[in-house]
């Protein structure tokens, strides 16, 4: 199977790509923008990237599944127009399909491209028995926990030998420990030269789950989605974790991905400043929690991001927004990998709970463009009830509709807790809390 | 039981493409009509058959109803594939043939019957194809729209992972089609089935006897011997039908649609294992018993192979975000649809010119109101009644047990075989026939407000049930607060059938006979019965596109908002 003349030729490139969303108003919103990627045999690529930094959509890309707005995609050398033979995916929601059995779904993939019945199973059954499933042939998805799940979307994916492996954040739907395990499967599987496969490419959140598969990491940045830095991971395998190496690979890229952008990356063609800002769905409680954490022993004030994330069981992508958003309402600092409590947040973490509301209210009103506007916009009218729909439009001008959306639904939430206005769901309406309406 | 009623299908908002369906739909009807009009009084009695009243014919009269009914449903189903796959696949399609598919599914057909007879006795002129295919298709247009509708539904609703799995994995269109779309659709589908099945008896029976003008022509079947059986004021006859009729869809319910059903589940999409229920007899003779599998084991293996084919180009399709649909394209098709339906308008307009005036239009509103009161009265005092014992059922496991099935059945059951013995009872009685016919409407479909209350009551939440019971919560305001709202969904999903059913049943049931005597109850049905009896087709067409008015008013306005409003209050999350 082995060509060796391709060998020096990338398995994949993907040069200059550019993905937009058109919007009728305003300007394109931009998902990926001008980037390159190339991928040779024999080597295992990750795209580390927060949500919203458009690397899944690069994988749909590199799939065929997408075509991109500009640039070009290589695929031995020649232009993709769909998806390939030789390209298999893995996907997060491990999408199989309910009323076929573990051995129907795996069989797929061979069905479509027309093999025989005899060696359609044949092929099957050795995929099944190498990843690990063999016994539950007959089972159907429903019977089975996630771990196997995701096991039969790997054999799925494995049977058709394809000479690219796509993951798209394959074990993030698991828990920790069965996410461990398949993730040491598999890589045993690739060292052992048992995975009929030339290359893979995986899409995580998660940082130590890149550093501890890949052999090279491409970090995005996000809004709008770029390759930020690449980085080769120099460790052999099998990789510790407590190796003080891996840890400090794992802290410089937690610097990397809380790196304040660059005043050039500001300048981007839609920048999201002011009213538009995107809010990160983050509750109250949850802000609120890590200020008290922060605020207490061991941190006193100061903490360590990857030591902050192993003790509070969180991944990197769900970490990074919360302090963003203490950053944004100035209650914590974020820098170079540590978040720092400010005066202001160990107020807050120190305060009874009406104080924390006043003191969270004159944040939000201070730092959330869209909030005050909304207050502002109840205050002008005489009936003191302003309509969600006129926001929902202005942030889409901006947004896609999700963010809109979640944007919108942030600003309800926060503005609820610090009792800013009420909002109706019923008649998508802002209106003032009523003893506020009875002093006006 | 979450399956949205195809008429409720949620999101779509009313716009300009619905009043050139309306206009397309009626176009249509007026053409069927304008074709069968010239040949109304065509000697028809030539196909007549001679009908036995002896019950000794019954089995096969009954046989030949059933066989009318599958042959129906197959088209439907094919229907089903190719239309609403269609829709929705082509966007353009999609935006006439999705409001068009809402349309029919409002319009009473049932007003049409005898066009539609005519139309193919024309088609195959002198034979009892004709007359055969009639009846055919009369059942079809009972039970094609809402599994279509069902069908666009669950395509537009595919899960995207599985669409990416299916085209990152190169499944050609066929093999896509029969792997996911189909799978995907089959829960709803076999669901839908079942509803049109029920409407299906009930088109057969008045199918198979149809009087246009002074002619009345006889197709064998269940149908027609029961209205030979009220010509003749023969009550044990009539009563041998009914029995008849019990014994046909308890087997067609025990030997097809209960392991259907069953079986069905395994399409459920969801990812979570639920509790599992003891498969249907049929389902487990299928499953245990040898011969019977070898059988079930081909047809699968089969149909897994047509399946498997490779057909059909496009593998490797891309989605292509930028590519914005071409203006010209757009602009031609409009066009066209507007052209259609100008010619449509023009052609309904030349049909109704000279014969109506405006004071028939309001005489059918007019009419209209009087049926919508009824309907309205019927199914307040339906509910009344159901609500509460469905509750009762739906709370206690071994009494839903009984009774489902039970309900199940009996809105499977024809109800105009069980209109005799009220007629009867009103001559009798010398009572009101325009209140005490008004009950036959419902007779049917009351069914589905008690099954679908009894299987909200029961998939309540046990730990609701039981913080109700820990802050005593009790009497009215349980009612109130915890029950009411916890079955709002089914009970509306329920009711939405059920008024549908009788919009379409008043045709039948605001007109009656027993012998000589006629009962009249005021009302569109009776308006539609009668002027399709005096062979005056312009107000047949002006009563039903009132009557199909007054359907899509009465869903766009109460049950869509309602259904709405239902799921948006009574979920968490």
């Amino acid at each position: 199977m082995d060509q060796t003349a391709t060998i020096d030729a990338p398995l994949l490139s993907v040069r200059h790509c550019r993905q937009a969303y058109h919007k009728e108003a305003s300007a394109d919103l931009i998902v990926l923008d001008d980037v390159n990627v190339t991928l040779q045999s024999g080597e295992i690529v990750g795209l580390l990237g927060r949500s919203g930094s458009g690397k899944s959509t690069l994988l749909r890309i590199v799939s065929g599944l997408l075509k991109p707005t500009a640039g070009e995609v290589l695929w031995r050398g020649l232009p993709l127009t769909g998806p390939a033979a030789g390209v298999a995916m893995v996907f997060q929601s491990f999408a199989l399909f309910p009323w076929l059995t573990v051995q129907e779904n795996v069989e797929l993939g061979l069905e479509a491209q027309g093999v025989k019945k005899a060696e359609r199973e044949e092929r099957t059954e050795a995929a099944i028995d190498l990843i690990g499933l063999g016994g539950y042939d007959t089972a159907y998805p429903k019977e089975l926990s996630g771990g196997m799940r995701q096991r039969v979307g790997l054999a799925r994916a494995l049977v058709v030998h394809p000479d690219l492996l796509l993951m798209d954040e394959p074990f993030s739907a698991l828990d920790v420990l069965t996410a461990e395990t398949l993730r040491t499967d598999l890589i045993d599987l690739w060292m052992d030269g048992k995975l009929p496969v030339k290359s893979v490419l995986i899409v995580t959140h998660n940082i130590e789950e890149a550093v501890l598969m890949c052999d090279r990491i491409l970090v995005f940045s996000s809004n709008p989605g770029r390759v930020a830095q690449e980085l080769k991971v120099p460790f052999a395998h099998p990789r510790n974790r407590f190796d003080p190496a891996f840890r400090q690979m794992v802290d410089d890229i937690y610097g990397i991905m809380t790196r304040r952008k660059t005043p050039e990356v500001q300048n981007a063609p839609t920048p999201a400043t002011g009213f538009a800002t995107p809010l990160h769905p983050v509750g109250t409680n949850l802000m609120a929690g890590l200020v008290e954490t922060l605020n207490a022993p061991p941190y006193e004030g100061r903490a360590d991001l990857p030591a902050l994330a192993a003790a509070l069981q969180y991944e990197a992508d769900e970490l990074l927004p919360l302090g963003e958003t203490l950053g944004m309402l100035g209650f914590a600092v974020l820098e170079e990998g540590d978040l720092i409590l400010t005066d202001m947040g160990r107020k807050f973490a120190e305060a009874e709970t009406e104080d924390r509301k006043v003191i969270f209210a004159s944040r939000l009103l201070a730092t959330v463009p869209l909030i005050s506007a909304i207050r502002a916009v109840i205050d002008q009218r005489s009936n003191h009830r302003a309509s969600a729909v006129r926001f929902r439009d202005e942030l889409e001008d901006h947004m896609s509709p999700e963010y809109a959306e979640e944007t919108l639904r942030t600003a309800i939430a926060w503005g609820r807790y610090a009792e800013i206005f009420e909002y109706d769901e019923e008649a998508q309406q802002f209106s003032l809390e009523e003893e506020d309406e009875a002093e006006a | 039981m979450t399956i949205t009623p195809s008429a409720l299908a949620g999101r779509r908002v009313p716009n300009r493409w619905d009043m050139a369906a309306m206009l397309i739909v009626m176009g249509l009807l007026v053409g069927v009509v304008d074709v069968g009009r010239g040949t109304l009084v065509a000697p028809l009695m030539a196909h007549t058959r001679v009908i036995h009243l002896n019950p000794s014919y019954l089995p096969g009269y009954a046989l030949r109803t059933t066989a009318r009914m599958f042959a129906a449903l197959f088209a439907s189903i094919i229907f089903t594939f190719t239309f609403a796959t269609l829709a929705a696949k082509s966007r353009r399609a999609g935006m006439v043939l999705v409001p068009i598919l809402d349309i029919l599914q409002s319009v009473p057909i049932l007003g049409f019957l005898s066009f539609t007879v005519v139309f193919f006795m024309n088609l195959f002129p002198g034979r009892v194809l004709g007359a055969e295919l009639a009846a055919i298709f009369a059942i079809f247009t009972s039970q094609a729209w809402n599994m279509a509708f069902s069908f666009y539904q669950s395509l537009t609703t595919l899960p995207a992972d599985l669409q990416e799995a299916a085209r990152s994995f190169r499944l050609s269109p066929w093999q896509k089609f029969w792997r996911l779309d189909v799978p995907f659709a089959m829960p709803g589908l076999v669901w839908n089935t079942m509803l049109s099945m029920s409407a299906g008896w009930f088109f057969v029976v008045a199918s198979e006897a149809i009087t246009v003008g002074n002619t009345t022509f006889t197709l064998p079947g269940i149908g027609s011997y029961v209205a030979l059986a009220l010509a003749r004021q023969n009550l044990t006859a009539v009563f041998y039908a009914i029995v008849a009729m019990l014994v046909v869809i308890l087997l067609y319910d025990q030997l097809l649609f209960r392991p259907l059903v069953a079986w069905s589940a395994k399409f459920r999409f969801e990812t979570t294992a639920t509790v599992q229920t003891a498969d249907p007899w049929m389902l487990q003779l299928f499953r245990r018993a040898t011969l019977f599998r070898a059988v079930g084991e081909t047809i699968g293996g089969a149909a897994g192979a047509i399946g498997r084919l490779r057909l059909g180009a496009g593998a490797g399709v891309q989605v292509d975000d930028n590519k914005a649909p071409s203006r010209t394209l757009d602009g031609v098709w409009f066009a066209v649809i507007l052209a259609a339906a100008a010619y449509a308008l023009w052609r309904i307009g030349v049909f109704i010119a000279g014969t109506l005036h405006w004071g028939d239009f309001g005489t059918a509103l007019l009419m209209g109101l009087f049926t919508f009161i009824r309907v309205t009265v019927l199914m307040g005092i339906a509910s009344l009644v159901w609500v509460p014992i469905g509750v009762w059922i739906g709370l206690r496991p071994k009494a839903t047990r009984i009774a489902q099935p039970i309900a199940q059945f009996l809105a499977a059951f024809p109800a105009n075989l069980l209109f005799p013995p009220v007629v009867l009872a009103i001559v009798y009685f010398h009572a009101n026939a325009s209140i005490w016919l008004s009950p036959l409407m419902l007779i049917g479909t009351q069914w589905y407000i008690l099954f679908n209350v009894i299987a909200g009551a029961a998939a309540f939440p046990g730990d609701l049930k039981e913080a109700s019971a820990n802050f005593r919560i009790r009497g009215a305001l349980w009612w109130r607060r915890v029950i009411i709202p916890g079955i709002l969904p089914y009970f509306v999903t329920g009711a939405i059938t059920a008024s549908g059913g009788a919009w379409n049943a008043s045709i039948v049931a605001e007109v009656a006979s027993w012998g000589r005597h006629k009962l009249v109850a005021q009302g569109l049905g009776a308006y539609i019965a009668q002027a399709t009896a005096a062979g005056d087709t312009p107000r047949v067409v002006l009563g039903v596109a009132v009557m199909s008015g007054f359907v899509i008013g009465f869903n766009r306005i109460l049950w869509r908002p309602l259904y709405a409003y239902a799921t948006r209050r009574t979920t968490i999350g």
